[in-house]
C-alpha cells in the first residue's frame, strides 16, 4: 500500500490552563484524506487537544502549550509562525452552530474571503454558491441568501459553519463535536457531508458517539485523562482493541 | 394559617409595586400638565410660530425658541460625534484588545469620571478647558479650513464647541459602560468563529464583536445624546449664554436648558415665564421624540439580527 502524505504530525505535545496539564505528550500522525475520529470521556482533553492544532487554545486566560505539532513538516509552534496564517490552513467547526448573527447567509460564507480582501463580486458569488452546494445546503438557501444566517434551523447553521469553513479551502478541517447539539436527522445529514468532504479534505473530529465514530471514520484515536491511549484503523480498536483500556471505554464501561 | 399570611405579604407588595407605579404615570402626567398649562400664554399670543422664530429678547417682550432648539441639537451632536468613537474605542479596550492587567483599574477610571458631578465638570471647563479651546483648539481648527464659517469668529473660548466638548467628557462613562456590558454578553463562539477562519484581532472584532453589537452600541449612543440634551449646569455654565444662531461653532449660544437655568428665576410672570416653560415643554418634547426614535431603530437592527 502507498503511504499517503503525511499532513499533521504531533510530537510529544502538552498544553494545559495554569497548572493543570489537560494534553499529556500526545503524539499522532494524521495522513491526506485520513477521517480521524477523536473519543474518550468528557474532560480527557479532547478539545483542548484539538485546539491547539489551530493555536486557538492559546486564546483563552492562562492556556499554554509545550511540543511540536507540524502541518506539511512546518512547526506550528515555531518561533514567528503566524495563528491567523496557520487558522487559514486548518478551519474548524463548533460544538455549537456559531454563524456570526449579524451577518446574511451569503456574508456568512463569503466572511473568509472578505477578510483576505477578495472582494471581486463575481468571484465570490461563485464561491458562495460552490460551498454552499459543497455543504448541501444550496438547495435549502438559494433563495434566501440575504436571509440573516440565524434565521435557519440549528443543523442547517451547522452546514452554513461548514460552508464557511469550506469557503477558504483548508487542507485540514477540525471538528469539535459538531452534531452533538443537533437532532438525529440533521446529525445523519452532516455525516454524509462528511463522508463527502473526506475525498479532499482532512477531517479530525471529536465525537462523544462511538456509533458515529465507527460509522464515518476510517482512523480513531482513544484519549483518557490527557493520553493517547491507542490509535489505529477504526475497525480495529472498535472490534480487537489493544488496550483494556480501550475496550472497557467501548463496551461501555466507564466514561 | 401559615398560607394566609404568605398570600397577605404577596398582596402587600404587589400592591405598593402597583402603587409605584401609579405614581410614577402620575408624576409624569403632572409634569405635562404643568407645562401646557404654564406655557398656555405663549402659545395663545404666539402660537406655533414659536418654535421657529429666532428672537429672543426679555425687554422687547419677543420670544421664539429656535435658537435654543438648535443649541441643544447642535452640542449634544457635537458630544455624540466626539464621544461615540471613544466609547466604542475604549469599551473595545477593556474586553477586548487591552491587556488583561489593565482593564480592572481603566475600568475604575472610567467609573470615577461618571462619579463627578456636573457642577464640578462646569468649573473645570470654565478655567481648563475654555482656555485650552480659545488658544489650542480654534486657531488650529481655524487655521486647517481657511474660510469655513463653522471655526471662524473671535475667540472667546465659550460656546457651542466647548459645550459639546464638555457634554462629550461627562456622556463618554455612560456610553463606555454599556458599549462593555454589550460586549461582555456577546458569546465566547462568535469570536472563536471569527479567529479560526483566520481572522485578526480587529476582524475579528468587526466581525463577532461590532456586527452584534450594533444594537447595543446604538442604545448607549440614544442613552447619552438623553444624558446630553438634558445636561443643564455644566453647559450653562460654558456656552456663553446668548441666544444666537451663529454659523461658528465657537461663538456664544444657549441651549433650552441653560435659558430656563438662567432667566427662571428672574423672570416675572407673563409671556416670558411662559415663554420658559414653553421651552421646557418643547425640551421634554424633543427628548421623547428622540427616545422613541431610537427605539424604533434598536428594534429594527435586532430583529435583523436575529
Ligand atoms: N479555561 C479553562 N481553565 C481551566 N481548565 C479548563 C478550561 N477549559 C477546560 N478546562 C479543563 O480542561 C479539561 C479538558 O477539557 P476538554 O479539552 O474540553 O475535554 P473534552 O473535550 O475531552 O471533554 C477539563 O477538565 C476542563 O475542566
Ligand atoms: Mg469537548
Amino acid at each position: 500500500m502507498v503511504q499517503k502524505e503525511l499532513v499533521l504530525s504531533i510530537k510529544d505535545l502538552h498544553a494545559g490552563f495554569g497548572s493543570a496539564e489537560i494534553v499529556k505528550g500526545i503524539s499522532m500522525d494524521i495522513h491526506r484524506q485520513d477521517l480521524v475520529a477523536l473519543i474518550g470521556p468528557s474532560g480527557c482533553g479532547k478539545s483542548t487537544f484539538l485546539r491547539c492544532l489551530n493555536r486557538l487554545h492559546e486564546e483563552t486566560e492562562g492556556a499554554w502549550v509545550r511540543g511540536k505539532a507540524e502541518l506539511f513538516q512546518q512547526d506550528l509552534y515555531e518561533r514567528g509562525a503566524d495563528p491567523v496564517e496557520i487558522r487559514s490552513k486548518i478551519g474548524m467547526v463548533f460544538q455549537k452552530p456559531n454563524p456570526f448573527p449579524s451577518m446574511s447567509i451569503y456574508d456568512n460564507v463569503a466572511a473568509g474571503l472578505t477578510i483576505r480582501g477578495i472582494k471581486k463580486r463575481s468571484y465570490v458569488a461563485d464561491v458562495v454558491e460552490y460551498c454552499l452546494k459543497q455543504a448541501a445546503l444550496w438547495e435549502e438557501v438559494k433563495d434566501k441568501l440575504k436571509a440573516p444566517g440565524t434565521s435557519l434551523s440549528g443543523g442547517q447553521q451547522q452546514r452554513l459553519c461548514i460552508a464557511r469553513t469550506l469557503a477558504i479551502n483548508p487542507p485540514v478541517i477540525l471538528m469539535d463535536e459538531p452534531t452533538s447539539a443537533l437532532d438525529p436527522i440533521s446529525t445523519a445529514k452532516i455525516e454524509e457531508l462528511i463522508t463527502e468532504l473526506r475525498k479532499q479534505v482532512t477531517i479530525i473530529i471529536v465525537t462523544h458517539n462511538m456509533q458515529q465514530a465507527a460509522r464515518i471514520s476510517d482512523k480513531t484515536a482513544f484519549f483518557l485523562l490527557g493520553e493517547l491511549i491507542e490509535y489505529g484503523a477504526t475497525s480495529e480498536v472498535f472490534t480487537t482493541p489493544r488496550e483494556k483500556k480501550t475496550e472497557s471505554y467501548i463496551t461501555g464501561r466507564f466514561g | 394559617m401559615k398560607r394566609r399570611e404568605v398570600r397577605w405579604s404577596d398582596l402587600l407588595f404587589f400592591n405598593s409595586l402597583r402603587a409605584l407605579a401609579l405614581l410614577i404615570i402620575l408624576v409624569f402626567i403632572s409634569i405635562f400638565v404643568f407645562l401646557y398649562i404654564s406655557s398656555a400664554e405663549t402659545f395663545n399670543t404666539i402660537g406655533w410660530k414659536f418654535f421657529i422664530l429666532q428672537d429672543w429678547s426679555t425687554n422687547g417682550g419677543r420670544f421664539g425658541a429656535l435658537a435654543f432648539i438648535y443649541g441643544t441639537v447642535l452640542s449634544s451632536l457635537i458630544a455624540i460625534l466626539l464621544a461615540t468613537p471613544v466609547s466604542v474605542g475604549s469599551a473595545l479596550f477593556l474586553t477586548e484588545i487591552g491587556p488583561r492587567v489593565l482593564r480592572r483599574p481603566v475600568q475604575m477610571l472610567i467609573e470615577l469620571l461618571a462619579a463627578i458631578p456636573s457642577v464640578v465638570y462646569g468649573l473645570w471647563a470654565i478655567f481648563v478647558l475654555a482656555p485650552f479651546v480659545k488658544d489650542h483648539i480654534q486657531p488650529v481648527l481655524r487655521g486647517m479650513t481657511p474660510g469655513l464659517e463653522l471655526f471662524q469668529g473671535p475667540p472667546f473660548g465659550l460656546g457651542l464647541f466647548t459645550s459639546g466638548l464638555v457634554l462629550a467628557i461627562m456622556i463618554t462613562p455612560t456610553i463606555t459602560a454599556i458599549c462593555v456590558e454589550v460586549f461582555r454578553s456577546i458569546p465566547l463562539i462568535y469570536r472563536e468563529g471569527a479567529k479560526a477562519l483566520g481572522a485578526t484581532t480587529w476582524e475579528t472584532i468587526r466581525l463577532a464583536v461590532l456586527g452584534p453589537g450594533l444594537a447595543g452600541i446604538f442604545s448607549a449612543v440614544i442613552l447619552g445624546l438623553g444624558r446630553a440634551m438634558g445636561e443643564t449646569m455644566a453647559v450653562t455654565m460654558v456656552i456663553g449664554n446668548r441666544a444666537d444662531i451663529s454659523a461658528s461653532l465657537f461663538s456664544p449660544a444657549a441651549t433650552m436648558s441653560s435659558v430656563i437655568a438662567n432667566e427662571y428665576g428672574e423672570a416675572s410672570a407673563g409671556l416670558h415665564l411662559s415663554s420658559l416653560s414653553a421651552i421646557g415643554l418643547t425640551l421634554l418634547l424633543v427628548s421623547m421624540v428622540v427616545n422613541g426614535f431610537a427605539r424604533v431603530v434598536i428594534w429594527r437592527v435586532t430583529r435583523g439580527a436575529r
